[in-house]
């Protein structure tokens, strides 16, 4: 009996390990990073997967801080985030994984403030102060001027603000410290723009996921994602105040008019920040999102499978992005990342 | 043969060699050493762990010496790292965990085993052993979406009644310090009872008679006899459902709020170590930041690893015999 | 005087055998309740298509959990390959080799590890398996942080069954001129098999529930995972990840996961106690 037992136990381990092995035509890749674009990626990778039964793009949403650790300690195959590398950090890539770390922009979105405020069902407005406040738990209540002043004819009730941040390292809340920072000189100095921030007050949701969940189970809470996490659960979200002095949303409009607007040349690496950018239309917490790819790929069918991805991405992938509100990227853009694609190796 | 030395060992019929090689044969050599490679692999294994755990903590050891324990600022951007919240967050839902099983816990062991019949006893015992195999991810699930609303709701009452004490104090957000003690609670309660009725059942039933004899209720013979008998194994019992409860990561983060600070209120959104090691273990920016976490996965180690010990000891000194 | 005294402490028998009793009602209710809520909330939803269909993108209906489902059945078979024979073997050498220093230093390390809390094997693995890419994220560096956490539980109820077994029969094998080796796998295995075998299910319950290692290790995979060092979805894992996300649809799915889960942890759980129990004293 043991001895049937045994090698029914080997036969059992052989068939699963040899008979689910990849078949060689199949190219596994796997990344990692923000939850920001999730949404979008998972559908992208999803189409292209149907696409191409043989490429399989395994992308697990676990922040933009993930996506860059994991990228440089070379435990995923590209990485993902809100937030561009900084310098150092790509000197730690090339010192630890011998080439240089690449960044290409696949959409662009808004992070807007949501919030679940029992009896107000209408769009809220925000001014800079006024988020700034929230969050360094200045302004405490709903019922604060600064939030009456910019919303005349909304009846705010006195109740707390339940702060909700993210509780794990993400480059939403780099893109959301960012503009903090600009807005608030206070928000600058306490406490400045990261991934991980010393938060003054709040609670902590992991991922966008979770702070759209803590939001919509938590009475009374703000908190900040990507749009269409707002729209996808159905809870409300506001405008903000831009440079301009208009009250714009984080929709399609207000993020690409913030590119437009945003002057600055894109840079060759295309590490830029488009927060608070000037234009009348322009949403002001406006962002990029990249995906970080290496300079040199070894294996040569994830090579080729990666950079065929990202064609497709620039080109038909963009077409997937507007239904899920994200916006698509300047024609300026697409076409200087199609030149850089060769810069994979 | 008998006039040979008693110290000495006779060498067996055909010499050492030989008797070697018999056993070689027989497998009984064999045998002895790849047991013998199995049982020593677990001390490598932890050996190597602890190695693991005390090199990889190297930097946030060396920046921030002891003082590592009492400081409050978590701050990745700037570099500063203390373990405080985190020990605050997790000894505070462990504390609670504790105020809540062990009275329900030990209640209940000394029900199973000394007051309720014995049918009724089996049967109520086998489906709360079963509790606790129930994974702890579920538990995480129905605290989200049943304690939690259930607590907001009932946070008036609560309020009513323990508002005036600090520790009840504040808004109260549903995840918090006190949802993650509860749900802490509801999963030691089975360890509690499940050790202390086999202590309880262990006592020595001429204690009871005695106690009965001289005209003692069921209840006072329990309490005043058997229990007290049996107290450093109830105790014992205590100690290990503690040690699981600080380890426990995946309730507790899904109902503790997970805010870096520390509140005196239960109330408030709170950490423990296994939460944050969860959360920012594999993001860590830096090399500080992954050491000081790793710190935080060392102190929590020593914590488990000197409580599990207590226990232990305790629940041993009791097995069988239980004179204090 | 004396009847009141003796009425006193007759009602407080009375209250005190309630009060007990109910904490006890409490604790048996809890898992009554949990089993039910699941049950309802879950079960409901159980469609075919949770079992046979890989989950779908974010917002969209639909899909399954298929393979999250075969993830952490590959996940229990490398766990128990690790587990299982490292656990029985140092239990041999417990039951039939100890009683020197050795023996007591590996049972006072067996406690020390299994007293380990889960998150820091999660980190062990990751530390030893993931980042230096031996081979990254996979089914394999899940399966080993698991069959770590098997070893100490599987080694010391080895342990406990074989001591279980009398000293007669080992020494009525040994008079029969069978070597020490031969008496033990022949004779004293055996005679503990009902124990062993629910030792190593129920060991194998209790990891299967386990999500806090795999976030480090298993990764995460929206895909089949092919072979062993690819990245995997798992059970647990994707409880997780659904329960705290805000989409409705996945909230459905955790509770589906969830029941199926605890269905198998408990049933597993009641088999083991129910084989252990017939068997009664002669298994143990």
């Amino acid at each position: 009996m043991n001895r049937r037992a045994m090698r029914a136990i080997l036969g059992i381990a052989l068939l699963a390990g040899i008979g689910s092995a990849a078949n060689a035509q199949q190219v596994l890749i796997n990344g990692g990073g923000a939850t920001f674009p999730n949404p979008i990626y998972s559908k992208w990778f999803d189409e292209y997967h149907k696409k191409f039964a043989s490429i399989q793009i395994n992308y697990q949403s676990q922040g933009s801080s993930f996506g860059i650790q994991q990228i440089i300690a070379g435990t995923v195959d590209f990485g993902a985030s809100d937030a561009p590398m900084s310098d150092a950090q790509m000197t730690e890539f090339k010192t630890k994984r011998g080439s240089g770390i690449l960044h290409f922009p696949t959409v662009m979105g808004g992070n807007v403030p949501i919030y679940n405020v029992p009896g107000v069902p209408q769009q809220l407005n925000f001014t800079g102060d006024a988020l700034a406040g929230i969050f360094l738990g200045k302004i405490t209540k709903w019922s604060d001027p600064e939030l009456t002043k910019s919303n005349p004819g909304v009846k705010l009730p006195d109740a707390s603000i339940v702060v909700v941040h993210r509780s794990d390292g993400s480059g939403t809340s780099y893109v959301w410290t960012d503009y903090l920072s600009k807005v608030s000189k206070e928000w600058e100095t306490k406490v400045g723009r990261g991934n991980s921030v010393n938060w003054p007050v709040g609670l902590g949701g992991k991922g966008s996921e979770g702070v759209t969940g803590q939001v919509k189970q938590q009475p009374n809470s703000i908190g900040y994602v990507e749009v269409i996490y707002a729209q996808q659960n159905k809870l409300t979200y506001g405008k903000v105040k831009n440079l301009a002095g208009n009250f714009v949303d984080g929709s399609l409009q207000g993020v690409t008019a913030a590119a437009a607007g945003s002057n600055k040349e894109i840079p060759d690496d295309f590490r830029v920040s488009i927060t608070n950018a000037p234009g009348k239309d322009s949403y002001p917490i406006s962002t990029f999102t990249w995906l970080l790819i290496p300079e040199k790929i070894t294996d040569p069918a994830k090579k080729k499978a990666i950079k065929d991805f990202v064609v497709w991405a620039l080109k038909d992938g963009q077409n997937l992005c507007e239904p899920l509100s994200f916006a698509r990227l300047p024609k300026a853009v697409v076409d200087k990342e199609v030149k850089a694609i060769a810069k994979i190796q | 043969m008998a006039a040979s030395s008693s110290t000495a060992i006779d060498a067996p019929p055909g010499g050492w060699a030989h008797s070697f090689v018999k056993r070689l044969r027989a497998g009984d050599e064999i045998a002895y050493l790849l047991t013998f490679i199995c049982a020593a692999s677990v001390v490598a294994i932890t050996a190597l762990l602890v190695w693991e755990l005390y090199i990889n903590s190297y930097e946030a050891r060396v920046k921030f010496g002891w003082s590592f324990l009492w400081t409050t600022t978590w701050d990745p951007v700037n570099g500063q790292f203390g373990a405080l919240p985190f020990v605050y967050g997790t000894l505070v839902t462990s504390g609670l965990a504790m105020l809540i099983g062990i009275p329900l816990g030990v209640g209940a062991a000394i029900f199973l085993a000394e007051l309720a019949p014995p049918r009724i006893s089996s049967a109520l015992t086998f489906l709360i052993e079963l509790l606790a195999a129930v994974p702890s991810v579920i538990f995480g699930l129905l605290g989200i979406f049943i304690l939690v609303p259930a607590l907001r709701t009932a946070e008036p009452a609560l309020r009513a009644v323990l508002g005036w004490t600090p520790l009840f104090q504040g808004a109260f957000y549903g995840v918090s310090l006190f949802s993650a003690g509860v749900v802490l609670a509801v999963m030691i309660i089975p360890f509690i009872i499940s050790i202390s009725r086999e202590v309880i059942l262990a006592v020595p039933g001429d204690q009871r008679e005695g106690a009965l004899a001289l005209g003692a209720t069921r209840w006072e013979t329990t309490w005043d006899v058997v229990v007290p008998f049996a107290r450093k194994g109830i105790a014992g019992s205590i100690f290990l459902a503690l040690a699981r409860s600080l380890g426990e990561t995946m309730a507790v983060t899904m109902v503790v709020g997970n805010e870096t600070k520390i509140h005196a209120s239960l109330f408030a959104p709170g950490y423990s170590i296994a939460a944050v090691l969860a959360n920012e273990f594999v993001e860590a920016t830096g090399p500080l930041h992954l050491s000081a976490l790793t710190e935080l996965g060392l102190v929590l180690f020593a914590l488990t690893i000197v409580i599990n010990g207590a226990a232990r000891i305790l629940v041993a000194s009791t097995s069988g015999k239980g004179m204090s | 005087m004396n009847n009141w005294n003796k009425l006193r402490r007759k009602s407080i028998n009375a209250i005190m055998l309630t009060l007990t009793g109910l904490c006890t009602l409490f604790a048996a209710g809890t898992l009554v309740y949990i089993l039910g809520y699941l049950f309802v909330h879950g079960a409901g939803s159980l469609n075919w298509s949770f079992f046979t269909q890989l989950p779908r993108p974010v917002g969209e209906s639909g899909g399954g959990m298929a393979n999250a489902i075969i993830g952490s059945a590959k996940l229990l078979l490398l766990a128990a390959c690790i587990g299982v024979p490292i656990g029985f073997m140092g239990g041999v050498y417990l039951a039939e080799f100890g009683g020197t220093t050795f023996s007591f230093v590996v049972r006072y390390v067996t406690d020390l590890l299994n007293g380990v809390p889960s998150i820091v094997m999660g980190i062990f693995a990751y530390t030893l398996i993931v980042l230096p890419r031996r081979p990254g994220f996979s089914t394999f560096a899940g399966g080993v942080a698991l069959g770590v956490m098997m070893i100490p539980i599987a080694i010391r109820s080895s342990e406990e069954f074989l001591r279980g077994v009398p000293l007669s029969l080992r020494e009525g094998a040994m008079a029969l001129g069978a070597s020490k080796s031969k008496a033990i796998w022949t004779v004293v295995v055996p005679a503990a098999k009902a124990g062993l075998v629910t030792g190593i299910m129920l060991n194998l319950a209790r990891v299967a529930g386990e999500t806090a290692p795999l976030l480090f290790t298993s990764f995460g995979n929206q895909f089949w995972s092919p072979g062993w060092k690819q990245p995997t979805a798992a059970l647990p894992e994707m409880i997780f990840k659904y329960a705290v996300a805000p989409y409705d649809d996945w909230h459905q799915q955790a509770w589906s996961a969830g029941f199926v889960l605890l269905t198998l942890v408990l049933a597993v759980n009641v088999i083991a106690r129910m084989i252990l129990a017939k068997r009664g004293p002669a298994a143990r």
